[in-house]
């Protein structure tokens, strides 16, 4: 009895992410998806379906040939919507690495810092989620804008004499990620090398390595699985970014979140912006699942 | 010729006044804070010496072991490597390697890696290192495992990839961190005998840091027992278990019977001690406290005798007691027997037959006796 319990206790346990998966995210793309198969039309919503959830499975296999993959070509045949994908890899991109650059010392710092200060810098990391997003993000605009703090306090020391331009330019938009998602590449990080065996490096010193070379041919590459997960936590909220590119960007800013706000919100172009979340999805996974495929074979054959 | 213990040793360089020691501790002394770790400590190890440090941990053994690999510098006094002070040279410039208590292997490396990466620190050749690597996993008989990762090798396959790679460089002292700590017991006592074949037959100066007495026994030429950062005996095995200068060594290795008492006469070679046991012990080894001084006089369980009739004089070295308790471990049965006095003692015997004939039982009226060389007089 007892072991059919704990059988049924275990199914349990797996069945609760793959339900969640299913509600909050297959369900919910799978309707975006439907969307963007669809036209717009003057209705309540803005959209005509490609095929009605009342036609039965049976009925949705018939009108399968007939979807129509408009939307997508339109997103091809504009290039808004390239320039739009690229710049966000870029822009992305480019946060990301600074990001490593900026983080990995700040947890590598932390990770050698004495056993009993170590929590208090955990918490200090993770101390700027008390505060709304949004609110912190609004704060830069105060000091980065023409007259805000910094350019002040630039002005007042006699650095410069006239201010600076960050704000509504890509500076303040990778001014804004580089801050906001910091925490998010310092955690990872953090935990992979404060579980880094220290006997390691006094292995390598003692083999003739100094330290700074210990460094790149041990603690680096053992720390490699943080900084792929640090990156991904980084990266791939940053390409659909909106209220950063929103809020400190320009004009010119040419971001797919704010292109998708836009298609959404002042088009009402539902099936197109349906379309264009489909792809950015696609753009994200696709390269993650065979990064991840290719992980799992390097390590298949180490063994 | 008489030995103490049943071995004979060709390789004695420590008797020889002549012969120059290889390392040399003179008075070195590390803190760290308030805690003195090693206290003015010296010490000479010869050239070809395999020598342990043995102590209970916080003893100051690693600490010292750590000083002569570079992770750690002395506060003061100087170590002295082949006639160098390396107390200043980093460890990555010592030409001394050290095999860790957690192997320390790297994770992301092959054992082939594992073993080569000191030598290509060092600029050595490509067909250089791998010849010397593949005559590494030789040596250890792991050539079929060059490819392997750490994590896919056995405990005991670890510490060879650990031994190699730490023998790869060729240094002139090697240093062993408790090497056979993570192995099982029998496993432990196969690699003991070969870690010495392998010190002899690369003619290597081996210092092994061990809390394990039989190990630190049975591979090294000689013992230092070490306690709250001071030597407190340096000698070969058979003297440290045969004739330990202390209480503290008597006690620490081995099992002991420690009768105190007071010296009331000495002389010819020979001391008798009135121990509070109530019988005169009357024995020719060990020190020579003035008479009238407290001392304690150790006597190994196995060097007592335990019969039923009393011994031919029973004046001296023998006592009256009850059997108090018996432990039977298959190749030797221990008594402990209840003195007079109160005093319980441990007496062990070899069972070399079978059958035994009307064994002693519990209970029973026995005495104990042993010889006048069987035990030795402390200093303290």
């Amino acid at each position: 009895m007892n072991k059919l319990g704990s059988a049924i206790f275990s199914r349990l346990v797996i069945i609760i992410p793959y339900a969640w998966l299913l509600f909050f995210f297959l369900i919910p793309f799978f309707i975006v998806f439907r969307i963007s198969l669809s036209t717009t039309a003057i209705a309540q919503p803005p959209y005509e379906p490609a095929f009605a959830w009342s036609d039965g499975l049976s009925g949705i296999w018939e009108k399968m040939g007939q979807f129509s993959f408009d939307n997508y070509i339109w997103l091809t045949e504009d290039s808004l919507y390239f320039n739009a994908y690229m710049s966000s890899i870029w822009i992305a991109g480019v946060s990301t690495l600074v990001t490593l650059l900026i983080g990995y010392p700040i947890a590598y710092g932390m990770a050698q810092a004495p056993r009993t200060l170590r929590p208090t810098l955990l918490m200090l990391v993770i101390l700027p989620f008390w505060t709304s997003f949004l609110i912190r993000v609004y704060a830069w605009i105060a000091i980065l804008k023409p007259e805000g703090l910094l350019n002040q306090f630039l002005m007042n020391i006699g650095i410069i004499d006239q201010p600076l331009i960050i704000m509504n330019t890509n500076w303040a938009i990778y001014i804004g990620i580089v801050y906001s998602y910091l925490p998010f590449m310092v955690l990872p990080l953090y935990s992979a090398l404060e579980k880094m065996d220290n006997t390691l490096i006094e292995a390598a010193q003692d083999l003739g390595c100094p330290q700074i070379s210990a460094f790149w041919k041990i603690t680096f590459p053992l720390s490699i699985p943080g900084v792929v997960a640090g990156c991904m936590l980084v990266f791939i909220p940053a390409v659909g970014e909106f209220v950063i590119p929103d809020l400190l960007g320009g004009s010119q800013t040419l971001m797919i979140g704010k292109t998708l706000w836009n298609e959404f919100n002042a088009n009402r172009d539902w099936p197109v912006s349906a379309a264009v979340a489909t792809i950015l999805l696609l753009i994200l996974v696709v390269p993650i699942v065979f990064f991840q495929n290719a992980q799992a074979k390097a390590e298949e054959q180490g063994r | 010729m008489k030995s103490l213990g049943n071995i004979r040793r060709s390789f004695a360089p420590w008797t020889d006044p002549d012969a120059k020691p290889y390392i040399t501790f003179r008075n070195v002394t590390k803190r760290f804070g308030d805690f003195t770790a090693v206290d003015d400590l010296t010490l000479n190890i010869y050239h070809r010496e395999f020598f342990a440090l043995l102590g209970a941990s916080g003893c100051g053994k690693s600490t010292l072991l750590r000083m002569l690999a570079g992770f750690e510098r002395p506060t003061s006094g100087e170590i002295i490597l082949d006639g160098q002070d390396i107390a200043g040279i980093p460890p990555y410039k010592r030409p001394v390697n050290m095999m860790f208590q957690s192997y320390a292997l790297f994770p992301h490396m092959t054992v082939e890696s594992n073993i080569g990466f000191g030598l290509r620190q060092d600029g050595m050749p490509k067909n250089e290192i791998a010849d010397r690597v593949t005559q590494m996993l030789k040596l250890v008989k792991l050539e079929k495992f060059a490819k392997r990762k750490p994590h896919q090798l056995s405990g005991g396959q670890r510490q060879r990839v650990a031994l190699a790679r730490s023998l790869a460089k060729r240094p002139k002292v090697l240093l062993l961190d408790e090497p056979l700590g993570a192995l099982d017991k029998k496993l432990r006592e196969e690699t003991q005998f070969e870690l010495m074949d392998l010190q002899q037959e690369l003619g290597l100066t081996f210092v092994v840091v061990t809390h394990d007495q039989e190990e630190a026994m049975t591979m090294a030429d000689r013992i230092a027992v070490m306690s709250h950062g001071k030597v407190i005996q340096v000698a070969t095995p058979a003297e440290i278990y045969e004739a330990p200068n202390s209480r503290f060594v008597a006690d620490f290795i081995g099992d002991v019977n420690i009768l105190d008492g007071k010296v009331s006469a000495s002389g010819n070679g020979k001391i008798e001690l009135a121990v509070n046991e109530g019988f005169t012990v009357r024995t020719a080894t060990g020190n020579t406290p003035a008479t009238g001084s407290s001392a304690g006089f150790a006597i190994r369980p196995e060097k007592l005798k335990v019969t039923r009739a009393a011994p031919v004089d029973a004046s001296v070295n023998a006592a009256e007691g009850e059997i108090w308790d018996i432990g039977y471990l298959g190749d030797m049965t221990v008594f402990y027997v209840k003195l007079a006095s109160g005093k319980v003692v441990k007496a062990s015997m070899l069972n070399a037959q079978r059958e035994v004939e009307d064994p002693i039982a519990y209970d029973e009226k026995v005495w104990v006796s042993f010889g006048e060389t069987a035990g030795v007089v402390l200093k303290d």
